[in-house]
């Protein structure tokens, strides 16, 4: 029950007019950027990070909240109107949605989007009001030890298990270790990899890279590759539903809600995994099969209730822990670290009121994203008509705002622009962008946990396994790093019985 | 996908002989920022105490040799055949290759900006920064652009710098703005 008394006071603080119309802003921009093609939530968030300089953390973070979930949100109107997801966890969606619209149903698919995903993203934020303290008894009682194992697990996970090359991924991941380490060593104070020029000593700062990968990458990469007839759009009008999808669609929402969180909450769950599993799910419940690759509803139901628990889910770890398990979660906590707040099981303690009115914002953004979507939809659907030179000329200008306005040096629009090329590369070449993010996120605190967990043990080896719970976590590493191996030497034995 | 691909490789693309020789560069790469890292350590002053018993060349030497290994694992994977895709997306078309012209003048307009944003102030090179990428995406509408350009960095000097205090200079124009 303390929670909910925390909660309350959280609303408490968030509803004055001042904040209500700061959450109104966010889910505005959050949700005018997102559905812009080609921005997806992180490449949103890290857009919009400058709009938040200058205020006070909790009207930083109300805002944030907003834009948070209006980013998650926009990206379905792109998939529905235009066919085209501008990520992964989207593709199920466009799948299904884009074949209704298609077929003159572009209303309903837009309405169960949105109404899914309020109501997955209501469960999910109740859900993160009861798990996250919970995971922060846990957290609290975690030795160097077992973060640095936790941090290690993370930068496994998430190389070995997306993408479709683990050397690729790996490759991405040191990339971004490196960025990582350069600046002033935290422990003994020497410069590494600054090469004497001073504004490097304080490092790369995280928005700077995440806006280079992201937008200045992506706006190189289209230049490269630019589609030269305009893409087109089906006209809508005001989202509803019948009688007869609301029948089709509560279940799926539900549904969508219970396999998005826990996988939100899971180091490289992501939220391509649920949507996945929710597609596959209501293919096989569905009692209209046959309309299944020709827009039926439940396929957009489910997998976008599912896209937004995740996005709850993925504060779980990221508020409690510390721990980023998406690239939009890596970049709100480097929003976090601007402001010198440090995420992880000590901030529901110290920051009590920031957390809890975060927490109620997101409700609060929740509720005005399904106010603001449902009469707005013809809106944002123009949005998606802009001319591309002008979308991508808008994302380098503010790209290039944003980074130069971290710490007003002209060095750091040279180093995002060599970011945006490392991140037009790595698009020419299929490695995966989130390891060098978590990477370059990561890798300090998890050089200093394994340092201080070295420390206690006097320079012995065996200090970096601190108890059961680091044993735990090194057990899945292994098991995450042989899978390929027993895979293959399990499922040949399978084929080779059956033949 | 791997259709596309293949499409591609049958209609005489210069990569069909032997995957996509291009990787090695990337290979290239992460071998020498492995050795750059290296060499970076070996030049900090090792200190180890019973405070830090690994001090802090540890983790770059690590690095760099993870990074010379992954260099020669992708090497290998490379001459097998190995290869990714590149990413797609609803703007890109990749049966075309890619447009050297318009990614050099996108970074030439971005140049420009990094380095006239201290002396002319943000009002100016954001507006050239935007022009110019709208010129280099293939927009022609010269004067139109220059309208959008100058009033989005005008609303963004006030939005930003005067009204929520963020650092964009003003360069030439401090005083007039």
């Amino acid at each position: 029950m303390d929670n909910l008394n925390h909660l309350l006071e959280g609303f408490a603080h968030v509803a004055t007019p001042m904040n209500l119309l700061l959450a109104l802003i966010g889910v505005t921009i959050g949700t005018a950027v997102g559905v812009l093609p080609g921005i997806g939530p992180a490449m949103t968030v890290a857009l919009l990070l400058p709009v938040t300089y200058g205020m006070e953390p909790t009207q930083a973070f109300i805002m944030f909240a907003g834009i948070f979930y209006g980013g998650m949100y926009g990206g379905s109107t792109t998939s529905i109107l235009l066919n085209t997801p501008g990520e992964s966890s989207s593709v199920v969606t466009a799948i299904e949605g884009n074949k209704m619209a298609k077929t003159g149903r572009a209303a309903q698919a837009l309405a169960t989007a949105a109404i899914g995903s309020f109501v997955a993203g209501t469960i999910g934020t109740l859900l993160l009001v009861f798990v996250a303290p919970l995971v922060v008894e846990f957290a609290v009682s975690l030795g160097a030890p077992d973060y640095f194992a936790l941090m290690l697990l993370s930068f496994v996970a998430v190389t070995a298990v997306l993408g479709s090359s683990r050397i690729r991924g790996f490759a991405s991941l040191l990339v971004g270790l490196v960025i990582g380490i350069v600046g002033i060593d935290s422990v003994s104070g020497q410069q590494r990899l600054t090469f004497g020029v001073p504004q490097l000593a304080d490092g790369i700062d995280v928005v700077v890279v995440a806006v280079g990968i992201f937008a200045v990458g992506e706006a190189l990469w289209v230049a490269a590759h630019l589609r030269r007839k305009p893409a087109g759009v089906i006209p809508v009008g005001v989202p509803w539903m019948g009688r007869e999808d609301w029948k089709r669609s509560w279940k799926p929402w539900l549904r969508g809600a219970a396999f998005g969180f826990p996988f939100g909450a899971m180091p490289a769950g992501g939220a391509e995994i649920p949507t996945f599993l929710s597609y596959a799910t209501e293919k096989k419940l569905t009692k209209h099969p046959e309309q299944f690759g020709k827009g039926a509803i439940e396929g957009v139901a489910g997998p976008e209730a599912a896209n937004n628990a995740s996005a709850a889910g993925t504060l779980v770890p990221m508020l409690a822990i510390g721990l980023p398990t998406n690239a939009t979660a890596a970049v709100m906590l480097a929003a976090f670290q601007s402001y010198g707040i440090q995420p992880g099981p000590l901030l529901f303690e110290r920051e009590s009121g920031l957390v809890w009115a975060l927490i109620a914002s997101l409700f609060i953004g929740n509720l005005l994203l399904l106010l603001l979507n449902l009469p707005l939809a013809p809106a944002w659907a123009r949005l998606l008509r802009i001319p591309r030179p002008y979308l991508y000329a808008g994302i380098v200008f503010f790209a290039s705002m944003g980074a130069y306005a971290v710490n007003a040096q002209p060095l750091d629009l040279f180093l995002l622009l060599t970011l945006g090329l490392i991140g037009f590369a790595m698009r020419r070449f299929g490695l995966p962008v989130l390891p060098l993010i978590i990477g370059v996120i990561l890798g300090p605190r998890a050089e200093l946990q394994g340092r201080r967990s070295l420390q206690l043990s006097g320079g012995e080896l065996s200090g970096l396994l601190g108890g059961p719970v680091s044993y735990v976590i090194y057990t899945v590493i292994v098991l995450v790093l042989a899978w390929p191996l027993v895979r293959r030497y399990i499922a040949r034995p399978l084929v080779e019985r059956r033949a | 996908m791997s259709l596309d691909v293949n499409e591609r490789n049958d209609s005489g693309s210069r990569q069909s002989e032997g995957g996509d020789r291009a990787q090695y560069g990337v290979c290239a790469f992460l071998a020498l920022l492995g050795v750059l890292v290296i060499v970076d350590a070996t030049g900090i002053a090792h200190s180890t105490s019973s405070t830090d018993p690994i001090g802090p060349r540890t983790v770059p030497m690590l690095l760099g040799v993870l990074l010379l290994v992954i260099a020669l694992v992708y090497v290998v994977d490379v001459a097998r055949g190995g290869r990714a895709e590149p990413e797609s997306g609803e703007d890109v078309d990749l049966t075309n290759a890619i447009d050297w012209r318009t990614v050099l003048l996108l970074i030439g307009a971005f140049v420009v900006n990094a380095v006239l944003i201290e002396p002319l102030g943000w009002v100016i090179s954001g507006a050239l920064l935007f022009w110019g990428t709208a010129f280099a995406l293939g927009n022609r509408h010269y004067v139109r652009n220059l309208a959008i350009a100058v009033s989005l960095s005008l609303i963004t000097f006030y939005a930003f710098a005067i009204g929520l205090g963020v650092n964009l200079p003003a360069g030439v124009l401090q005083g007039i703005l």
